[in-house]
């Protein structure tokens, strides 16, 4: 089992192979179905928005809200597959990796080919034990979107399996799914 | 007549969404169990392990089972001989409101589905059913749309055979694959109308399904038996339990139809009951 700073480099994510387990510590970023539409919008008119993308490692994630002092409430991954359509821009834009659930599409594993980029899944229906390794959080974009807003999470050895490695290798296609 | 205020309904809905929320059905509690004892895979063992873990940790700390925490839906089962002094939808509605917002649960609804503005708690689905006696039986389900967005109906010739509907049921999860947080219940519902089979198959989510509790059928098994050989595992990641059980309901339906829904249900499947005598 590995265990890797977040930003991820170059070299990081290269040595990743798909089915990996990984055990990651760092900032991610929340974004999910408006967030995405919103940042592919934004990209596309080349307009700033309030974080940066570049090496950005982002989770699907609409976390319900925290109890008084914890830092964030049940936080599990949303099904990766319906960000496919934002995910190439995003990617061009920066981002280095995406954390969900689920298969992507051909144009997904191809994009993170090409970026040399890495999808990862989580333990999915798992939002409790999750939210155990989510130490801060707070939101830095869109907080018009209640759960769907962007939010900062520092996570510490955050719990992730290789989906997608920078090869393109898959590891539902490698299993014939 | 019995009466029944709408306070008391609010709150006990209001419990029900906590409960249902945060602490998992103790029968899929027990089919988890059972899987993972079944399991010979290093890392489905690992997974069924985590998804313990989260049922714990959920119910320890409060804590929704999954961030998703659905579209509410509330069942009513409202006995004829009770009267309620009020308005029972909006009851419904504000018991909803008040268990989401206690129990730190999501608000995913968007008032309006086209414009999608910023989510809230509300409305629910409500259905009502008015049945016989002087009782009054509410279950809430709180489903994620991961596995909702599974669902599939389809209108079948009436002389189709049951392996072409058994191929059906088993399509619909392998369409699902490893995207709608596996091991699944799959609710089916055959029969009735279009609109009356996908309510029969979201209401066979409700049915407990351990196996001393409910007898299941040769069709149940053996739709149960094909599911699990296309070894999709928790996570989509292999292993020997894709579903951890199906639960058919069926209902008359017209000689020139024969209409069959599947609604899949995540791993995480949640639902709370509980009765009100006037
Ligand atoms: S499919 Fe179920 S377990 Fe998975 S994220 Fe949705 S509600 Fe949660």
């Amino acid at each position: 089992m590995k265990k890797l700073t977040l930003p991820l480099t170059e070299k990081d994510i290269i040595s990743l192979r798909a089915g990996d387990e990984v055990f990651l510590t760092g900032t991610l970023y929340t974004a999910r179905d408006q967030a995405h539409r919103m940042i592919a919008e934004a990209i596309a008119r080349r307009k700033r928005i309030p974080f940066t993308l570049k090496n950005a490692m982002i989770y699907y994630c609409g976390p319900t809200q925290a109890q008084k002092g914890k830092a964030i409430g049940a936080c599990g991954p949303t099904t990766s597959s319906r960000m496919d359509i934002f995910t190439p821009a995003l990617l061009n834009a920066g981002v280095k990796g995406m954390i969900g659930k689920g298969q992507r599409s051909l144009q997904v594993r191809q994009a993170i080919r090409e970026h040399k980029a890495v999808y990862f899944l989580t333990y999915a229906g798992c939002a409790a034990l999750l939210h155990r390794y989510v130490k801060k959080a707070k939101v830095v974009a869109f907080r018009e979107l209640g759960p769907e807003a962007v939010h900062q999470l520092y996570v510490e050895l955050f719990p992730v399996i290789v989906g997608i490695d920078a090869q393109g290798t898959d590891v539902y296609k490698k299993r014939g799914i | 007549m019995k009466t029944i205020y709408p306070s008391s309904i609010t709150k006990a809905v209001s419990e029900l969404c906590i409960r249902a929320n945060h602490v998992l059905r103790d029968d899929v509690l027990q089919a988890l169990k059972l899987a993972l004892r079944r399991e010979s895979d290093k890392k489905a063992k690992r997974i069924f392990k985590a998804i313990l873990e989260n049922a714990a940790v959920a119910k320890k700390e409060r804590l929704a089972i999954c961030q998703d925490t659905g579209l509410p839906t509330v069942f009513v089962e409202l006995g004829q001989e009770v009267r309620i002094k009020g308005d029972l939808r909006s009851a419904l509605a504000k018991g909803v409101e008040e268990g989401y917002r206690r129990g730190f649960l999501r608000s995913s609804i968007v008032r309006d589905p086209l414009a999608r503005t910023k989510p809230g708690y509300l409305p629910p689905i409500m259905h009502i059913d008015i049945v016989k006696g002087k009782k009054l039986k509410l279950t809430v389900l709180p489903k994620g749309f991961g596995c909702e967005n599974k669902t599939q109906l389809k209108m079948f010739l009436p002389t189709a055979c049951t392996e072409e509907i058994k191929q059906f049921i088993v399509a619909a999860v392998k369409a699902a694959g490893p995207d709608a947080c596996p091991p699944y219940v799959v609710g089916v519902g055959i029969g009735g109308t279009a609109d009356y089979a996908c309510l029969l198959a979201k209401k066979a989510l409700l049915c407990r399904i351990t196996h001393n509790a409910r007898r299941t059928t040769q069709l149940e098994r053996d739709v149960l038996r094909e599911i699990n050989q296309l070894r999709i595992g928790p996570m989509g990641l292999g292993g020997k339990t894709t579903a951890l059980a199906v639960n058919i309901l069926t209902y008359p339906t017209h000689i020139a139809g024969l209409p069959v829904a599947v609604n899949i249900s995540c791993h995480a499947l949640r639902s709370a009951t509980t009765t009100l005598c006037a």
